[in-house]
């Protein structure tokens, strides 16, 4: 058996909540393809330190996650599809826009919205075909700026990164489109209820200026 | 489990939306159906029906003789307890310190944490006294599942009071070996104190054992504000919904702390955190 087969045998036979952790964070660390389906598995179970471990490690492995989470992301639970919302937010590929796109404004679940929506503002533009991006890009923007009005301070928390790492991208390829994330960052600051939504728009103001 | 705030509140049954003030108040006044009258007393509270004449019910339902639970424990008392806590009546304070020398363990848990929201310091006497007799008194009662006081809401009351003069007695029970009235202990008397060894106490606990108690510490740090904690709640084996509460309240009490406008380094370093949790 490969190590990496040890390593999955390991997770199986893993028969505590401490065991489960310590093996998925060595079959996590060696970011081999052979492990998705195992570090996938684990997303579904219910000990958030496996998961962290899991995602991590499958965000590490990359692009080929998506085609094979996309895939099986069905039937989970809502704590399942958090993490593995997570994995697609963390690995950026636009092969999930369209999931993080919906995700981020209808999932019923206050932290898959938050992951999705902190996701849209991390996706990797190169990858996706040129006379696509404007499009996607346009639709990225409405749905970051719909998700400032999410019932859930943390969604709305989450927005705000995403439109920060956004603009960033807007800079280079739509600046037009730009004026319409100041003028959001201006309208919340005056109305927006919690103090550390319109702190973080201060910071991603600040920032900003400095780039 | 990473929304679980979510799934606790989507159990309203349908009799909860059904209820109205009128039915309500009429269900605790009559005396024939007890179940409809423990109902009515948790519906008030629950949907903060901050109504004259629902606290005067409720008042009413606190000096109950009536249900009786197997136990000789008053259920309705302590439901009515509990919702007076919630709709904010400084009526409901004399009764309630009343209810802190009742022989039912639950009514005095219930009146003590009713207390703690109401941030009235009349109860505050009271309250040191059941903490008299010490660690060396506070044990298990024979055969009940719980100790002689409710040393956790009645310590945790005292340090939302920012009641100073009990800390002399809370300090004690830091040391206790029951870990949640240790950390309720500590909690108190970081916000009694703003000593750092306190918050240091509850960092240790967000790598402790059981998944039960690191998170009720991460809701400790948040809520005390101990901006050292950072770093530690952000490595907490828990889920990111609860370290992200978390956080927020550090961040809170470091923005209400700064004095200027511009962002503290503290803050940003809160904020860096939070964003890796999203």
């Amino acid at each position: 058996m490969s190590d990496v087969q040890e390593l999955i045998k390991a997770v199986n036979q893993a028969d505590s909540a401490d065991l489960l952790l310590k093996t998925v964070e060595d079959l996590a660390v060696v970011s081999d393809r052979a492990a998705i389906p195992t570090l996938v598995e684990v997303l579904g179970f219910n000990n958030p330190g496996a998961a962290v471990a899991a995602v991590d490690g499958l965000i590490q492995i990359g692009e080929p996650v998506v085609a094979y989470l996309l895939e099986n992301l069905d039937g989970y639970n809502y704590g399942a599809r958090a993490w593995a919302t997570r994995v697609f937010a963390g690995i950026g590929d636009p092969a999930a826009l369209d999931l993080l796109l919906e995700a981020a404004i209808a999932d019923f679940s206050q932290s898959v919205r938050r992951a999705a929506t902190k996701g849209l503002g991390n996706i990797s533009w190169s990858k996706l075909a040129p006379e696509e991006v404007k499009t996607a890009q346009q639709k990225v923007l409405d749905t970051l700026l719909l998700a400032t009005e999410d019932g859930e301070w943390v969604v709305r928390y989450a927005a705000i990164v995403g439109l920060e790492a956004l603009s960033k991208t807007l800079t280079e390829s739509q600046p037009d489109l730009l004026p319409k994330i100041t003028t959001k960052f201006q309208e919340l600051t005056n109305n927006e209820s919690e103090q550390v939504i319109r702190a973080r728009i201060q910071y991603a103001i600040r920032r900003l200026d400095r780039a | 489990m990473d929304d679980f705030n979510n799934s606790s509140n989507s159990n309203n049954s349908s009799e909860a939306e059904q209820l109205t003030l009128e039915q309500a108040i009429a269900n605790l006044n009559q005396k024939v159906d007890l179940g409809a009258r423990y109902y009515a007393a948790w519906w008030l509270g629950k949907f903060r029906i901050k109504d004259s004449e629902a606290i005067a019910a409720l008042l009413t339902a606190l000096e109950d003789e009536q249900d009786r639970a197997p136990d000789g424990g008053y259920p309705l008392r302590r439901n009515a307890a509990r919702a007076l806590g919630k709709l904010g009546d400084k009526r409901a304070v004399e009764p309630l310190i009343s209810c802190l020398e009742f022989p039912d363990y639950y009514v005095r848990e219930a009146a003590a944490q009713a207390l703690e929201n109401l941030e009235d310091q009349r109860c505050v006497p009271t309250l040191m006294k059941l903490l008299e007799g010490g660690v060396v008194q506070a044990t298990r009662v024979p055969g009940k599942p719980h100790l002689v006081q409710p040393y956790e809401a009645v310590i945790e009351a005292l340090g939302t009071l920012g009641a100073t003069a009990a800390i002399d007695l809370i300090e004690p029970f830091t040391q206790h070996s029951m870990e949640k009235v240790k950390y309720a202990a500590a909690r108190a008397m970081y916000q009694l104190t703003k000593q750092d060894q306190y918050g240091e106490m509850l960092i240790q606990a967000l790598s402790g054992d059981d998944l039960q108690l690191r998170r009720s510490a991460l809701m400790d740090l948040g809520a005390v504000g101990y901006i050292k904690a950072g770093q530690a709640i952000a490595d907490t084996l828990a889920e990111n919904s609860m370290k992200l509460i978390a956080l927020k309240g550090l961040l809170e009490s470091d923005l209400k702390s700064s004095k200027d406008s511009a962002i503290s380094p503290e803050s940003i370093h809160i904020m860096n955190l939070m964003d890796s949790l999203l």
